[in-house]
């Protein structure tokens, strides 16, 4: 597995790539260091070990991998995934698998992990939760999270060449950790009109997030890594994960660490983003802060994201939104979902078929400056889809 | 009964008296003021002197609020500063600094559980003139202050695993809720958005929606949305004019506020108001006490002023309010008088000096 992956770096390294698709790249140098992994005292170092996770399902030459269209633009957006595969011939097939917020039973979502278990990789659409109805149980996305132990979501901001933004050039990667904090739904109402609700945070999964946020800046050459948190608060549990962050920086010489309360954070991304360059934070200010960085570069449509653990990796994207109000109108921006499955066509190796695809993908919009809807324009998504196909097929006759 | 009889009683006199308002009384307004430390002094003397510049009918009465040892042993705020603001209701207070040391609380911590500060209102404006990369920012975040994320409940259950307890209750949902309404219609807003996780914290953030929705029902000519709070970050950062007044528990409020503060430039320009029990309202300014530049007249006034203005408005004087906050931003777009920390290089009598002209000017 990893002599194929190496092949493909190296083949990747000698194909012509766009200037857009060059600085997007995700291909880095394995890492020198000789660091042990998480758990034992072998082997090579932890993030690397995750970069190919669950790559496992290949079969005569070809991937299986278990799709989720989910709600709202979800199954629309997936159609048009597997329409762009099938013209840039990837060897990927998908194993569709049905849950909605429509359908009630847990056998769903049990088939759903059962099938993700089984090919190791998926691509993801969000999931509605209908939070008025109190018969609805736990958020079905962060159901997947946590019985799969996506511990780490990764996502990068970077400023898309080509589209006008407030801020002048960004390029940051937030590492959030995905499975316990705010998200463990452990609530009760005592008293009636009095309700507790637990935020946890372990040291295990502390110390997981900061050394994968570590790894991933040594592997991709990445100078600074910022922790954020809200310590002089919360002083015993963000206090344990700023201090597991500070243990891990201490493993980490050549990497720069800072750490900084969210409120500043916050004014500081909308003031001079350019200063952040790793991110990594509990739960839930990695959602409030995805969602800041993703709006800073252009919005939801546009930033992909993966959720990576030790057994399993899922893509979806950056903000995970289900976008239910635009729906079925053909309005909706694929540039999210499409890098996204490029970003999974990495993590499985196949390098070549994800450049093709993103560079397609950025040349739609830098060069050919299609603008759906939610970018300022009156592009549909079919436009997209199509001037994004006439380009793979254009290139992938060169390969 | 009795508490369902008294309850329809406050509720109709609200709406004779919107909250917050003096109708009737022209006579002085007597307001406690609390220089605070650093540049605290300086900044009071200016907005003093801005409010002499436009006759506001206000009558500062000054107080020490730097904690002492009380009789428990515990650290209280000085019983003649607790009286005058009892006395007084309005306060407008500086930059304070937390000594440390160990025991000694902060002193704004203090003070919230003093006159049990519930709400924290901070109105974000953009300033013509200072220029950052978003315009046309017109927007109050309100946030529930006494619960939430910030009970400080948290225990180590076994070694290396820590459950912080996050407390929301129906009696402070509800207070802030109704606030927020009767804000938003004294000050002539449309709409209240209630900004809330409840897709993940069902029950606590269900609780907060809940005694929102049954407040809105209340207030049918204020219109009442919901939306996530990673919706709100998200679409904040791409367009913020489509928010009007923000309702929210206390760690949603916390990080939303210090956002909004830096879309229009930070800290050193961004008002803020602390509503409390028994009709206490505290204004303060929320930047630093900034001891490196203490005494040596280069503070901007700005944030203290804007608080400052904001009191004018919560006292239902609209227009002395609205002729200083003009007069201020006029001094700002002009850029002759800026102080450091907005790009310019005058001092912080200057400034003061221009906007007590300008003022004077405005009718």
């Amino acid at each position: 597995m990893a002599a194929v992956w190496q092949k493909c770096s190296v083949l990747c390294r000698s194909l012509p790539a766009t200037a857009a698709a060059k600085a997007f790249s995700r291909s880095a140098a394995p890492c020198s260091l000789q660091v042990r992994d998480f758990h034992s005292g072998a082997g090579r170092c932890y993030s690397q070990q995750l970069a190919t996770v669950g790559a496992s399902s290949k079969y005569g030459g070809r991937y299986t991998v278990t799709m989720i269209p989910g709600d709202g633009i979800g199954p629309e957006l997936m159609g048009h995934v597997k329409d762009i595969f099938r013209y840039a011939g990837v060897p990927v097939d998908f194993e569709e698998v049905q849950i909605t917020s429509q359908e009630g039973d847990e056998e769903a979502i049990e088939n759903a992990i059962t099938a993700i278990k089984r090919n190791g990789v998926a691509l993801k659409g969000g999931l509605k939760t209908l939070h008025l109805d109190p018969s609805f149980g736990v958020s079905r996305n962060v159901a997947v999270r946590v019985r799969l132990d996506l511990f780490a979501n990764v996502l990068r901001c970077k400023t898309f060449p080509g589209l006008p933004s407030r801020h002048g050039d960004i390029d940051i990667v937030i590492i959030r950790e995905n499975t316990e904090g705010e998200y463990t739904s452990l609530e009760h109402e005592n008293v009636p009109g009095v309700v507790e609700s637990y935020k946890i945070i372990t040291a295990r999964n502390s110390n997981r997030i900061a050394r994968y946020a570590f790894e991933y800046a040594q592997r991709h050459g990445r100078k600074k890594v910022t922790a954020v948190h809200k310590a002089n608060i919360m002083k015993m549990g963000d206090g344990l994960f700023l201090e597991c962050c500070r243990k891990m920086s201490e493993e980490f010489p050549d990497i720069q660490y800072e750490s900084m309360i969210i409120d500043n954070c916050s004014m500081q991304m909308v003031s001079r983003p350019q200063q952040f360059d790793v991110m990594v934070m509990p739960n839930l200010y990695g959602n409030i802060i995805s969602n800041i960085g993703a709006g800073l570069v252009g919005g939801p449509g546009l930033v992909p994201g993966e959720n990576i653990g030790e057994q399993y990796a899922v893509f979806e994207t950056a903000t995970r939104n289900t976008g239910k109000s635009i729906a079925g109108q053909n309005v909706a921006n694929p540039t999210a979902m499409l890098l996204a499955s490029a970003l999974m066509l990495e993590h499985l190796g196949l390098d070549k078929y994800a450049g093709l695809i993103e560079n397609a993908v950025y040349k739609a919009l830098a060069e050919n400056k299609i603008r759906t809807p939610d970018l300022g324009g009156q592009h549909s998504t079919v436009d997209m889809v199509q001037t994004i196909v006439k380009e793979v097929e254009a290139q992938a006759d060169k390969m | 009964m009795a508490a369902g009889v008294i309850r329809s009683l406050s509720q109709g006199l609200r709406r004779i008296a919107p909250f917050g308002s003096r109708l009737y009384s022209d006579e002085a307004r007597t307001v406690t003021l609390i220089p605070g430390d650093g540049i605290g002094p300086e900044i009071s003397a200016a907005v003093q002197e801005i409010f002499a510049a436009a006759s506001a009918p206000i009558k500062w009465e000054t107080s020490d609020v730097t904690a002492i040892k009380g009789p428990g042993g515990k650290y209280i705020i000085p019983p003649e500063a607790q009286e005058s603001m009892n006395r007084n209701k309005i306060g407008l207070k500086g930059p304070l600094k937390t000594p440390v040391g160990k025991g000694h609380p902060s002193m704004n911590l203090l003070l919230r559980k003093t006159f049990q500060l519930y709400a924290n209102v901070r109105p974000c404006k953009s300033i013509e003139g200072y220029k950052t990369p978003y315009t046309d920012v017109d927007l109050v975040t309100i946030r529930e202050n006494t619960e939430g994320e910030y009970s400080g409940i948290e225990h180590m259950i076994v070694d290396g695993v820590v459950q912080s307890i996050k407390l929301i209750t129906e009696p402070a949902s509800r207070k802030v809720a109704e606030f927020a309404f009767d804000f938003a219609r004294a000050q002539g807003r449309d709409t209240v958005t209630a900004v809330h996780k409840a897709n993940i914290m069902r029950m606590s953030d269900g609780l907060f929606l809940r005694c929102c929705r049954e407040v809105a029902e209340e207030y049918k000519d204020i219109k009442f949305e919901e939306m996530y709070l990673d919706t709100v970050c998200l679409n904040m950062v791409q367009d913020p004019t489509q928010f009007d007044v923000l309702v929210m528990p206390n760690l949603y409020g916390d990080i939303l506020s210090d956002l909004c503060a830096g879309l229009i430039g930070g800290l050193g320009v961004t008002p803020s108001g602390n509503i409390g029990a028994d009709g206490v309202a505290i204004f303060e300014s929320v930047h630093g006490t900034a001891p490196d530049i203490a005494g040596k007249d280069l503070a901007n006034p700005t944030a203290l002023l804007l608080s400052a203005v904001m009191m004018l408005r919560h006292l239902g004087l609209h227009d002395h309010a609205r002729r200083i906050e003009t007069a201020a931003f006029e001094t700002i777009k002009e850029g002759k008088a800026l102080t450091g920390d907005l790009g310019g290089k005058a001092k912080c009598s200057d400034f003061t000096r221009e906007v007590s002209q300008k003022v004077q000017e405005i009718e």
